[in-house]
């Protein structure tokens, strides 16, 4: 936690309008009496300030500082060593591997990498905190000074791609607590510990956002990074990443507005939700005379608002401490700054985690225009859906088509059937290969583009079956042979003189007609081309 | 069995085991026989007289293969309660932990264990090693073995009453003086092993911070902690530190130890010594007798060729007042961890889990221990942080470079008392509460652990009540090995006598 939000009498100077918000908001009627006259007179409209606090729990194999393994739902209690369970007389032993997460992920935001900093504990009771204190970096965290750029679909027809920024204040190294789980009816608190010390980056961003949308498009990309570096696995659902967002509202030009904390969000999805009703319900009471209390509030996404949480009493003081029990954390620059006597093999050089950095979304959306000369939307598309880029770039190995008409197969066609039954590239039942296969068959006209749609649909629900299979299968090939397609066209021409005259005498558009009842014929088979072609020579 | 001063000490008992005039069982039984006619000093909380027998006999069949583990086979030892010791209840004298029983040994503790040391029984304390006269523990004062010797008797008369061993390793000290154990593990916070080990007439280590893993000792001031060694004499201590001293991936503030031999030079020249005397060290309430003692040792070193200078550290005025802001605010933390969740003490109500924590820490904690608690956190608060704990944290820097800059000046050792007086009845001890003794009783020796140095509290003479009184060494950092070269000169020079104890349990000191 910070006070982010606390001291800063930052500027927004991002415009941005109310009525957004309604239309992504909430389903509230509120949103229609807005422009009333007096807020009309007002010279400014009052807008959402949001900064995110982001819990990224480290994909290391051991906990932060023991050696207990880290693992999603393992038998409760069965990953908790001396140290976790705080047994006293146990210390904190610091993870390598996690530091060079931090670190990595740091250099992955454009953070300023603090080559000395320090671990704190920060006090507070709880009975899923077995030490009564948690490891933190309070007064220097090991990094600061970033920055996260991010893109979303805006504009009025979601097409126009909208390029933001927000500032990382810091990236510090702290403790995952354990979980309470509360069994009401018999009035006790279990706690299970194997969560407890897995190791967490908490990353603050400031106060830079003005919308559900742009937190979830930042979180999205936060998202996509770490998944990239492989410093944290980034499942919301299952607690990797964990949001809280901070929410103010206020009018441009004057100091931010009180805020409020809104947990409890278990999505991208809800999270946008969540801050937009948060908006909206701060505006309102705002505007109706109220005051915002600073409040910790929880999302419920049954009924997509926020509502209070109980509040601890008072005021906590967490009566931060420096750790004795941990010396100073020293990262180095690189194997030149190594003082003697330290094994590189055992020091955190920030060059070496350079070095090893991969590929980051933004690169790859770049990589991808360059090197497929598609749209900038494109390559956000290809790289926001999990699986699709890969999927792409296979594809594309071993396929002729233009890059921008695989996209349209991609976006269109495969997303289509996806989204619709709610499942990821990787579960999609047409591989690369067999959609290569079936591009090809459309691309060397040996179907039609409308057959290859109905063959991709069946390719989908054969599960397994190749699309030369289900052409040969259902007879979708087109028919080539001059004469079969001759003596249809000789059919239909003579069976409709009218038309052939309308044709003959100038009425060209009365070609396609024809031309359609051939297709009718071939149940859309025959060459179109050759038709054409055919049917054009016969109404001469 | 004695040396030539009438110490009973590992090195005998260890050539004694050699020669086969004793064998291991057999000294485990008269330890075990001579902690049963002791039990009246409350040396001990546990004694583990099964293991301590199995172990003797696996020792026993070790020696008699010829393989022993190491130079400490067979040795009788004892621990002090806040170490952890794996299926042994470890108590910490609290009710708080009075039926804990953890499921590892401390670093130290496996040490001795691998050498095949005889673990005799878990030493009392005061309670979490929060005091100095060890009397405020769950488990009743601990006695002075001095108090029991017929020159007290005869020197404090037949109404006095008896004496403290201080604190708050006061177990482990009056293990060792009564030959018990030969050797003792205690816990050095602010002076808690040269404290008692001082009032009890034995040597007692204090090695610098971080040279000892502190793994498995329960913590009081983390910064601050390192397991203490109480022998018979400096070369014990020397033996003892060099099998625990090292480097333990378990305790990161814990590092390599640097090369010295197991054994003292047996005759140091101490013409190349420079010894300081602080001048700062001439405190209120110094017993006439402890600052004759110190300045006839002092002429003792300068009269074998020592140099010996008046030296000052201007900041230990201050020493004590931000020695226990920094505690108490530890402590805090620290104790932070007893919730009654986990382990330890739980209180019956329950009706919420913040009146769970608040009984069962009511319950748990006797009032010492709540009010370190409440006046550390006090410290912490956010408007107090800066007054208080970043203040004694900036004066603890000065402490430490008072030392420095004496050491750099070519001082090799200190030499200061360990405490004001000798011991204290306990009737006298008591009038005062438990702040107000640590705060006299730590005086001369948590300076040395603000700064993380090696100190040495040795035994130099009797007092007129014939109760010992103790000096102190403090070294620079990392230079255990000659600090104990100097104490060992120092025992040699000053001829300290061994215990001469009352009936309860004559036949000690002539047999072992």
């Amino acid at each position: 936690m910070s006070s982010m939000l606390g001291s800063g009498l930052k500027v927004n100077l991002c415009g941005g309008s109310v009525l957004e918000f309604c239309s992504v908001g909430t389903s509230r009627t509120d949103c229609d009496k807005q422009p009333e006259p007096r807020t009309k007179s007002a010279p400014q409209q009052l807008v959402g300030v949001v900064g995110l606090e982001i819990h990224a729990q480290i994909n290391s194999n051991t906990k932060l500082f023991s050696g207990s393994p880290v693992r999603f739902s393992a038998p409760p209690n069965s990953l908790v060593s001396v140290f976790d369970a705080s047994l006293p007389g146990t210390f904190p032993v610091l993870n390598r591997r996690c530091v060079e997460a931090a670190v990595m992920t740091g250099l992955a935001l454009n953070c300023t990498i603090n080559k000395k900093s320090y671990f704190d504990r920060k006090h507070y009771f709880y009975a899923d905190l077995p030490a009564g204190y948690q490891i933190t970096q309070q007064r220097r965290p090991i990094a600061v000074d970033g920055v996260l750029t991010y893109s979303y679909f805006g504009g009025k027809k979601r097409s126009q791609m909208i390029r933001k920024s927000v500032q990382i204040k810091q990236i510090q190294l702290e403790q995952d607590s354990g979980k309470s789980l509360h069994d009401d009816t018999r009035g006790q608190t279990l706690i299970d510990l194997n969560r407890a010390g897995v190791g967490l980056m908490e990353l603050v961003m400031e106060p830079d956002m003005k919308s559900g949308e742009e937190a979830a498009a930042a979180v999205r990309e936060l998202q996509l990074i770490l998944q990239a570096l492989g410093t944290c696995q980034g499942n919301i659902s299952e607690g990797q990443l964990r949001v809280d967002a901070n929410v103010s509202v206020h009018r441009p030009g004057e100091p931010l507005g009180i805020r409020t904390e809104v947990k409890n969000i278990n999505s991208i999805r809800y999270l946008s939700r969540a801050i937009d009703y948060e908006i909206q319900r701060q505006i309102d009471a705002v505007q109706s005379g109220r005051t915002v209390q600073n409040e910790t509030r929880a999302y419920d996404s049954k009924s997509g608002e926020t509502v209070p949480m109980r509040e601890k009493e008072g005021l906590q003081d967490y009566r931060f401490m420096p750790e004795p029990n941990l010396p100073p954390l020293i990262v180095y620059e690189d194997n030149a700054s190594l003082p003697t006597g330290i094994d590189p093999s055992q020091a955190v050089v920030v060059q070496k985690i350079k070095d090893r950095l991969p590929e980051l979304p933004g690169v790859k959306r770049d990589r991808l225009v360059q090197t497929y000369g598609i749209l900038p939307e494109h390559s956000f598309t290809l790289v926001n859906e999990d699986g699709l880029m890969e999927y792409f770039e296979t594809l594309m190995k071993i396929t002729q088509r233009e890059p921008r008409k695989v996209i349209g197969w991609l976006t269109n066609e495969l997303l289509g059937h996806l989204k619709q039954r709610d499942m990821s590239v990787s579960q999609s039942p047409i591989s690369p290969a067999h959609l290569a296969e079936l591009l090809k068959l459309q691309e060397t006209g040996c179907i039609s583009s409308s057959a290859a749609k109905q063959v991709f649909q069946e390719m989908w629900k054969s599960g397994g079956k190749t699309a030369s299979q289900i052409v040969q299968e259902q007879e979708l090939g087109l028919v080539h042979d001059t004469a079969q397609v001759h003596s249809i066209c000789q059919k239909v021409v003579d069976s409709h003189p009218d038309e052939v005259d309308a044709v003959r005498n100038g009425n060209k558009k009365v070609l396609n007609k024809l031309i359609g009842l051939v297709q009718k014929e071939t149940k859309g088979r025959a060459d179109p081309v050759l038709v054409k072609e055919l049917l054009q020579r016969m109404t001469q | 069995m004695q040396d030539k001063r009438g110490k009973l000490t590992q090195r005998i008992v260890i050539l004694a085991f050699r020669e086969g005039r004793i064998s291991p069982t057999e000294l485990c039984r008269k330890c075990l026989n001579r902690i049963k006619k002791t039990q009246h000093l409350n040396a001990y909380i546990t004694v583990t007289e099964e293991l301590s027998l199995k172990q003797a006999q696996e020792s026993e069949r070790r020696l008699l293969r010829g393989v022993p583990k190491g130079p400490l086979d067979g040795v009788p030892f004892a621990v002090k309660d806040n170490f952890c010791t794996k299926n042994i209840r470890t108590t910490c004298a609290s009710r708080m932990l009075k039926d804990y029983f953890p499921p590892f040994n401390a670093t130290v503790v496996q040490k001795l264990l691998d050498q095949g040391a005889v673990l005799m029984g878990k030493t009392n304390m005061d309670e979490f090693a929060m005091g100095a006269g060890s009397i405020d523990g769950a488990f009743g004062p601990v006695k002075n073995p001095w108090s029991y010797t017929e020159l007290y008797r005869t020197l404090a008369g037949p109404e006095a009453n008896w004496v403290i061993t201080g604190g708050s390793s006061g177990g482990s000290a009056a293990a060792v003086a009564s030959l018990t154990s030969y050797l003792a593990l205690g816990s050095d916070t602010g002076g808690s092993t040269r404290n008692p080990g001082a009032l009890c007439g034995i040597v007692a280590l204090k090695p610098t911070y971080g040279l000892l893993s502190r793994h498995g000792l329960i913590p009081l001031v983390n910064s601050m902690d390192v397991p203490g060694i109480l022998t018979r004499n400096a070369g014990d201590a020397s033996l003892v530190l060099s099998v625990l001293q090292g480097h333990d991936v378990k305790d990161s503030t814990s590092f390599p130890a640097p090369y010295s031999p197991a054994d003292l030079p047996e005759k140091l020249d101490v013409r190349n010594i420079c010894v300081g005397i602080p001048k700062e060290y001439h405190a209120l309430g110094l017993s006439p007798e402890t600052l004759a003692e110190w300045s006839r040792v002092a002429d003792l070193f300068e009269g074998a060729g020592a140099r010996v200078e008046q030296v000052s550290l201007p900041h230990t005025q201050h020493s004590i007042v931000c020695y226990h802001v920094l505690c108490h605010a530890e402590v805090a933390s620290n104790m932070a961890c007893f919730d009654g969740v986990e382990y330890g003490h739980r209180s019956k109500m329950d009706s919420s889990t913040e009146v769970m924590y608040a009984t069962t820490r009511h319950e748990g904690f006797n009032d010492v221990v709540r009010g370190r608690i409440l006046s550390g956190n006090y410290f912490l608060l956010r408007q107090n942080y800066q007054h208080y704990f970043v203040k004694a944290q900036k004066i603890r820097r000065l402490i430490s470079d008072d030392f420095r800059r004496v050491f750099s000046a070519g001082v090799d050792v200190l030499l200061t008392p360990t405490t004001l007086t000798d011991a204290t009845c306990y009737r006298d001890f008591t009038q005062e509460d438990n702040r107000t003794r640590s705060a006299q009783e730590d005086v001369f020796t948590q300076p040395a652990n603000m700064s993380g140095l090696p100190a040495v509290s040795v035994p130099t003479a009797l007092s007129s009540r014939g109760l010992p009184i103790g000096l102190q060494l403090i070294g620079r950092a990392l230079e255990d090995h000659k600090l104990l070269s100097v104490a060992q000169w120092m025992e040699q020079a000053v001829a300290f006598p061994s215990i001469s104890v009352h009936d309860t349990f004559t036949e000690s000191s002539d047999t072992i």
